[in-house]
């Protein structure tokens, strides 16, 4: 991937509990300076894998390696990588400078070096005068940068950091989520997030890679893995779909034609190689790839068109959704609300023309995740 | 109004509390107080003074006794919590669900019988013809029948092993609310064992190793039956003193001086220990 020692490196690791494998052949390469998150719903091991990079875990098969260098039986406390908890593991028996100097004073540091460091690293995070303060003082934006302030510290080469904003409420996350990549860059220090919020990954990563089941879905930006997801998982779970199911008539090269149950002939394009006729599909089509119309005429050249009742209208600013009853595939599909003001009076059970681009609906081997 | 009537609810409840600390604390030292202090000069003739308590500064054998009463629970107490203290580790960390039940009960069962038998079963292991003696002389380690009873060892033995379950549950409460992400985090950040058990394990478990070390030396220094059954009769336990005052001697005017100054001797030792390791009663009792 990088021409540069990926900083953290997996090659082929498996993780077996008993007969569960909780980590499945995953390979990935992170380089220096990157923010890479993995993304996956709770339960697919994402902190299983974060866990084996800290060395709690010993991997069942497989390498993992920092800056080129072989982890495998090297413990915790000897690998130059840090992690932030899913609860942070501030202690509270020390005050803020103690907690932060918890890991120089192992390294035998002297003391004044030590104060140095921990005053330097608490400017740096925005805190420079909480080091006498007790744990239980700080709020929890601060707790949490006095996490991260104590793993920075010691200059690790890779900080692990396991869902940290899962404890705040939702107002104090979106700060959050600024604040952490820019942490990222002022230490430019690589990181792996793991977290279930796509909203997270998708705002600070540079890399994201999505994880079901044990398994790397796909790695790839954000934008990547929403506008050309490579799987139906990465597809329903990055961003919102309208998701329909069919059956294949007719494929020809990228291009294929799927019947719903309800008899709708789809035009879609195969999002994955090695679909053939009469094979099932799922199809995924983004709300704002929908086009709405109150006639038909916009709709009529598309690719995909049909007609519908307003069910409900989803008020959300700029963001605002509407559910449309449609006719053809009996479904409700959501369809995103062009802020023009066109739509500005649109009510529930109006009738509005809906359609959308064969470009624009993946479909996908049915039957996974 | 209002006042009065929550003042009443508040003395109402208050009652059983004070009835029980007047009866059964307060009205008995005071009581016992007052004999302390009375001194005998003839046949049912008394005067107040301290005579009592001269006795026992006077007389090598009292303070001797004392002092070795008040050293020895000293001791058994530090023993008990450096036995206890892994113990209540490996129970609060390395298990989980049934088998923490399982080890927790074990800890308990010594407690189904009176101490009357937990201590006749140590002397059946201990005493010159019991398990231990036979045990080595069948390896052809000793020659003949050894006694390990009747020593200040078997004396710790017993009142370790009659403490061990005060010092092992409040070290299991204590150390069970350190969360395990804790003691990643001290590997993690560099940490090694050692360094972690003394900057954040110990420091945690602070307030239980306390309240279990309070108890400990309490429940030793007022220990009777083990010191006197597994010691012999020179045992030299302070208990046996008050009892041989009350008891043998009928000499209630010293067996309460004495009673009074076992009081003295276990607050003050309380009172050092909190000192000591920086913690306050209400912090540790209060958990
Ligand atoms: N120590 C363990 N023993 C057995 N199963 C485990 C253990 N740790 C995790 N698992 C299982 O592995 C799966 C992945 O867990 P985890 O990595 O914690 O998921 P995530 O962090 O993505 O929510 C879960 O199904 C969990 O039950
Ligand atoms: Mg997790």
């Amino acid at each position: 991937m990088a021409e540069a020692t990926a900083d953290l490196e997996c090659r082929g690791i498996n993780k077996d509990f008993g007969t569960f494998r909780a980590v499945n052949d995953v390979s990935f390469a992170v380089p220096p300076g990157t923010f890479f998150s993995i993304l996956g719903p709770s339960g697919c091991g994402k902190t299983t894998l974060l866990r084996m990079a800290a060395g709690f875990l010993e991997p069942t098969s497989g390498d993992l390696l920092i800056k080129g260098r072989s982890m495998l039986n090297v413990p915790p406390n000897k690998r130059p990588v840090s992690m932030v908890f899913q609860h942070l593991a501030l202690f509270p028996m020390m005050d803020v400078a103690a907690n932060i100097g918890f890991g120089l004073r192992r390294r035998g540091e002297p003391r004044e070096d030590i104060a140095r460091k921990v005053d330097a690293v608490l400017a740096r995070v925005g805190l420079p005068d909480v080091g006498s303060r007790r744990i239980e003082q700080l709020s929890g934006g601060q707790k949490q940068r006095i996490a991260i302030a104590r793993c920075m510290v010691l200059e690790p080469d890779v900080l692990l950091l396991d869902e940290p904003l899962g404890a705040l409420d939702l107002k104090l996350r979106e700060h959050m989520k600024v604040e952490l990549k820019q942490l990222q860059s002022e230490f430019n220090t690589t990181f792996v997030y793991i977290t279930h919020d796509q909203s997270e990954a998708l705002v600070m990563s540079d890399q994201i890679a999505v994880m079901n089941h044990g398994v790397f879905e796909q790695v790839g930006g954000a934008r990547e893995l929403y506008y050309d997801p490579k799987t139906a998982f990465v597809a329903g779970f990055v961003g919102d779909s309208n998701r329909f199911s069919g059956t294949i008539e007719s494929i020809r090269g990228g291009k294929l034609k799927a019947r719903t149950p309800s008899g709708f002939a789809m035009t879609g394009t195969s999002a994955a190689d090695g679909l053939s006729k009469g094979d099932s599909v799922d199809i995924f089509v983004r709300p704002e790839a929908v086009r709405l119309a109150l006639s038909k005429p916009p709709v009529s050249k598309l690719a995909n068109a049909t007609a519908g009742t307003v069910d409900s209208i989803l008020f959300n600013g700029a963001n605002s959704r509407v559910l449309v009853r449609d006719e053809a595939t009996k479904n409700e599909i959501d369809v995103a609300i062009p802020q023009t003001g066109e739509f500005a009076g649109l009510k529930r059970g109006d009738k509005v023309y809906i359609g959308w681009d064969a470009d624009q609906t993946r479909c996908f081997a049915a039957g996974k995740s | 109004m209002t006042g009065d009537r929550s003042r009443l609810t508040m003395i109402l409840l208050m009652a059983p509390l004070l009835i029980w600390l007047t009866a059964l604390i307060f009205i008995p030292h005071a009581e016992m107080f007052l004999v302390s202090m009375r001194e005998k000069v003839g046949v049912r003739q008394y005067e107040f003074g301290f005579a009592n308590y001269a006795t026992f500064f006077n007389e090598p054998l009292y303070w001797n006794t004392f002092v070795r009463t008040a050293l020895m629970s000293v001791a058994a107490t530090a023993l008990t919590l450096v036995i206890g203290f892994p113990v209540a580790y490996y129970i609060a960390k390395m298990t989980r669900g049934r088998s923490k039940t399982i080890l927790f009960l074990l800890c308990l069962i010594p407690f189904w019988v009176s101490e009357l038998v937990r201590t006749y079963g140590w002397m059946i292991l201990l005493r010159e013809s019991g398990l231990f003696s036979g045990l080595l002389q069948y390896v052809g380690l000793a020659s003949q029948p050894i006694e390990f009873l009747y020593n200040d060892a078997a004396i710790m033995v017993g009142l370790v092993y009659t403490s061990m379950l005060f010092m092992v549950v409040p070290l299991v409460t204590t150390l069970d609310s350190l969360d395990d992400s804790m003691i990643e985090a001290g590997y993690d950040l560099g940490g090694t064992g050692v360094s972690i058990w003394r900057e954040i394990v110990i420091p945690h478990a602070m307030p239980g190793i306390v309240s279990g070390c309070i108890v400990v030396f309490m429940l030793s220094l007022g220990n009777y039956l083990t010191p006197i059954l597994l010691g012999g009769k020179d045992s030299l336990w302070f208990t046996g003193l008050i009892y041989t005052q009350f008891i043998t001697r009928f000499n209630w005017e010293q067996g309460a001086a004495f009673g009074f100054l076992l009081l003295a001797l276990s607050s003050f030792i309380v009172w050092a220990g909190l000192k000591l390791s920086g913690q306050t009663l209400s912090r540790t009792m209060g958990r």
